[in-house]
């Protein structure tokens, strides 16, 4: 092993979730190093949908739909920092979005659920919503098929390019003097309170703060650190078409034109554990859904196709947390790289390299589990 | 449920049904083409009366023929977009789809992509087309072709264009003077002689076309089309332009499969592993003929036989002695065929430029228009790989899936690295392995 | 640009490239009628609009997507010419 290197924060991880807050904390100033492993690896920020989606998130813990509304707030922030830092255009897109339901009975749901997280959200951060009947939504969508009853729509939703992101973060990092070390997995680490060193492509860092966000990873990770990331990997697989001029004027759940103008229809749940192969079946069902949401899709050529892994917890929720056994020692985790990357980078970063995660983030600790599983 | 699907009826895929049909087993062959023949026997049936295109191209005709009889169910101008193994699942399109116990993958070749400045132009295509153009059309190209690469092919369709009253005005030779020497030594070719002397009659037949020898630095440059052709030294007016270095094994299923594969040191290239008989790192999958590593038609038909045979035995229609005895003269048939390759892989060896290209400039991924500069940055960036490009640049996102920049992209990045190019994984194909629409999938 | 040897493969059956008709051999695909009519492009890319004829002829390499009998982004390299057919340039992106 070579003579240790020294950075103010080791960042482990490499997707969204990790080259946001690299990224967020290479701007406050700090000199960072991002871990990451190499071409083949699990990598949900390949495979994931690019939605910045609020309508979805936080229903039964107002702390995450309040997090997500203020990441979604914050992406503008980070998509305008990007292109000042880079020259990069993510394709930022925030038209507010549409949830399709295809029955009484979806519509009648989601209305409840809508309900409910409005309820939930106070007066604090007041959530706004409308369910749209088909004959307005076809105003909105003139393509929607017969099928469709109607939407759940919120103002706070929109798209950008996941990919052009990781892109543009890791440029933005390198270029604010981060040190990116690719085909690093984790081989070792020594943990003290504000004193990490991790073993690392033969190499050897060390720093007064290490930040976990290894996705799937973390679960091994987290422990070694005094922390838990009870995540598990949750299968969805993603069809795309070829290109068409511009046709949508807003993202909905399952369907989005891409900047590119491919359609990205999705997305499909499997407990599967690490499996990424390919279900006709599931593939089907997709494509179905697409068609009788957009009858027109019938006659696209689907292009690509695949499937990943999403980094799930146990509850559905984001986590975050410092280590109280070895302060310094950071953990996130999430389903959700692209939504939460505004936040990520511009509200979570700044607390790590503070040293101290703020109060709101508290309700997203770990320790969450040991209270439900101890009940 | 068949005993044996075989996808792709060229030589390996038309000569494993014939086999696997006379042991007695249920086969479905499928291919894209209307046609069986492969490539190399593209449009046979239609066009073996012609001349031009060479006695060995009409000796395919009975291997079509004896397909045709074999009592195979054929399902041409059919697709493969996803294969399960383990289920025996084969999805196809159009038309539903079909299980088989075991599964044969004779998908053969392509043309080792040519990414030189201008190879986008309109008019510059690969000589594989020119001979398909030939074969299904009876088409030869109009005007001042050129003809630039290297490898037997470039003969073969510079001799055949020249019966057609065609000539090439100009072939660009590109393999590097000492190289007659090193083949040589490499061996072969006094076992692989009967190939040889064949070449050498091509070569005989060729006389009086203008040849450049030794050809480096090749660019294609016109304005909307191509209507030049540059080298180091030289430059000429062209219409069309026929670039050749070689062909690959169609890897596209074999890795999307996930199967085993290993560098082919020899002709640059990745091949899925197999064994004596075909047999692939999953249990249920054999991979014969060119998909399985360059060796032309004859040792196709061998693989073929000889997977077919494997087939039999492992669904219990042939005992292990029945194998041993029916497998020994294939296998020397096969030998034989394969006799000339080390001499031919040396003389023919691509040359680093053709692998990754110097210029930065050159247009590397011709779907998204990523230019090989664009992936030495993203390779300095820190992409280890063409799987982490492809989610940087969009190489391989495009239609052709990384089928024509994969294997380039790879080897810049290695390049940049500073690693061997066998360090640097293939990029990891995804299905659907060929577009369909979402009205065809939805209606599963 | 190509030619027919009608002494190999008489041209017998009629299509239409961008509109022109033009004689092709039974068995020749859509991209071959587009170079045996010397078009000057079969598409033009949805990045840069680039002009492109077909490079591979066989499957692989997707530029030879054509607009076939009114359906866009067909690989013309593996359709067999039937009579009457109608084979434009792909300009750009679909249009739906």
């Amino acid at each position: 092993m070579s003579a240790p290197e020294s950075f103010q924060a080791i960042i482990v991880g490499g997707g969204l979730v990790g080259s946001a807050i690299a990224w967020g904390l290479a701007r406050e100033g700090l000199r960072c190093v991002l871990l990451d492993e190499g071409d083949i690896a699990f990598r949900a920020s390949r495979g994931n949908f690019g939605l910045v989606w609020a309508q979805s998130k936080g229903q039964g813990a107002p702390h995450y739909q309040r997090w997500t509304r203020y990441s979604a707030n914050a992406w503008p922030e980070l998509a305008r920092e990007l292109a000042d830092a880079v020259g990069a255009d993510v394709g930022l897109h925030q038209p507010g979005g549409v949830h399709l339901c295809l029955s009484d009975k979806e519509m009648a749901d989601r209305a409840d659920r809508m309900a409910q997280m409005a309820r939930e959200a106070g007066n604090s951060l007041p959530f706004h919503y409308r369910m749209i009947e088909a004959p307005e939504l076809r105003g909105m969508l003139p393509q929607l098929g017969p099928s469709v009853v109607g939407a759940s729509f919120t103002p706070y939703d929109g798209h950008v390019d996941p990919l052009r992101l990781l892109h543009a973060l890791h440029r933005a990092f390198t270029g604010a003097g981060g040190v990116y070390v690719p085909n690093a997995k984790v081989e070792r680490s020594d943990a003290a309170p504000r004193d990490f060193r991790v073993m690392a492509a033969g190499r050897v860092f060390e720093a007064p703060r290490v930040v976990l966000a290894a996705g799937l990873g973390n679960a091994a990770l987290a422990p070694e650190f005094g922390l838990s990331a009870p995540v598990r990997p949750q299968q969805g697989q993603v069809l795309v078409t070829e290109r068409v001029a511009p046709i949508f004027t807003m993202p909905t759940t399952s369907v989005r034109q891409t900047m590119q103008g491919s359609l990205l229809l999705g997305d499909s749940v499997a407990e599967v554990g690490y499996d990424i192969s390919q279900k006709p079946a599931v593939m089907a069902e997709i494509a179905k859904r697409a068609v009788l949401s957009f009858p027109f899709i019938a006659r696209l050529n689907i292009v690509r196709a695949w499937s990943a892994l999403r980094i799930m917890p146990k509850d559905g929720v984001a986590i975050y947390d410092q280590s109280e056994r070895f302060p310094g020692a950071f953990t996130a985790n999430c389903h959700s790289g692209v939504t939460l990357a505004g936040a990520h980078a511009r509200l979570l970063a700044p607390m790590i390299a503070a040293g101290q995660l703020d109060g709101m983030l508290d309700p997203f600790s770990a320790r969450r589990f040991d209270v439900r599983d101890a009940a | 449920m068949f005993d044996l699907a075989i996808i792709g009826a060229g030589p390996a895929g038309m000569a494993a049904a014939v086999e696997a049909r006379a042991l007695g087993l249920s086969v479905l062959v499928v291919d894209e083409q209307p046609a069986p023949g492969g490539q190399v026997f593209r449009a046979v049936e239609a066009a073996h009366g012609d001349a031009v295109l060479g006695a060995e191209y009409s000796a395919g005709l009975g291997l079509v023929e004896s397909f045709r009889r074999s009592g195979a169910t054929f399902r041409p101008g059919t697709t493969l977009w996803h294969l399960d193994p383990d289920a025996g699942e084969l999805s196809l399109t159009p038309g539903g789809p079909a299980q088989a116990r075991r599964v044969l993958l004779a998908t053969g070749a392509q043309e080792r992509p040519v990414p030189i400045a201008g190879w986008t132009l309109p008019g510059v295509m690969g000589m594989g087309a020119a001979q398909i153009m030939l074969k299904t059309a009876g088409a030869v190209p109009a005007g001042r072709v050129v003809l630039a690469g290297q490898g037997p092919l470039l003969w073969l369709l510079a001799v055949q264009l020249k019966r057609a009253g065609a000539a090439p005005v100009l072939v660009l030779e590109t393999t590097p003077k000492g190289r007659l020497g090193a083949a040589f030594r490499a061996g072969g070719w006094f076992r692989g002689r009967a190939l040889l002397l064949k070449g050498l009659g091509l070569l005989r037949e060729a006389r009086g076309l203008a040849v450049v020898r030794a050809v480096t630095g090749l660019r294609a440059e016109g304005a909307g089309r191509v209507q030049r052709v540059a080298w180091d030294g030289g430059s000429a007016a062209c219409d069309t332009l026929l670039l050749h270095e070689g062909v690959v094994p169609a890897t596209q299923v074999p890795l999307a499969l996930g199967l085993e594969h290993a560098w082919d040191a020899a002709q640059q290239c990745w091949r899925p592993v197999v064994d004596d008989y075909g047999a692939a790192s999953h249990d249920r999958v054999a991979v014969a003929g060119d998909g399985a590593g360059i060796g032309g038609w004859q040792a196709a038909v061998a693989a073929g036989q000889l997977a077919a045979l494997d087939a039999a035995h492992r669904l219990g229609r042939l005992t292990a002695a029945g194998l041993a005895q029916r497998a020994a003269p294939v296998r020397r048939m096969h030998a034989e065929a394969l006799a000339l390759r080390p001499f031919l892989d040396a003389l023919y060896a691509p040359s680093a430029a053709v692998l990754a290209p110097v210029d930065d400039q050159v247009m590397v991924c011709r779907c998204e228009e990523v230019t090989a500069g664009q992936v030495r940055a993203a390779a300095r960036l820190g992409a280890q790989g063409p799987n982490q490009a492809k989610t940087f640049l969009r190489t391989g996102m495009g239609a052709c899936q990384g089928r024509m920049c994969g294997a380039t992209v790879a080897r810049l990045i290695a390049e940049i690295r500073g690693v061997a190019p066998e360090t640097v994984a293939p990029l990891r194909p995804r299905a659907p392995y060929k577009p369909l629409t979402v009205g065809q999938l939805a209606g599963l | 640009m190509y030619a027919t040897r009608p002494e190999a493969r008489p041209a017998t059956v009629e299509v239409f490239v961008d509109g022109v008709a033009v004689m092709v051999p039974a068995g020749a695909s859509a991209a071959a009628a587009v170079l045996l009519a010397g078009a000057a492009a079969i598409r033009e890319t949805s990045i840069s609009g680039a002009p492109r004829l077909p490079y591979c002829m066989m499957g692989v390499c997707f530029d030879c997507l054509a607009e076939v009998d009114g359906a866009p982004n067909v690989q013309a390299c593996m359709v067999a010419v039937a009579p009457g057919m109608r084979i434009s340039r792909q300009r750009g992106a679909r249009h739906v």
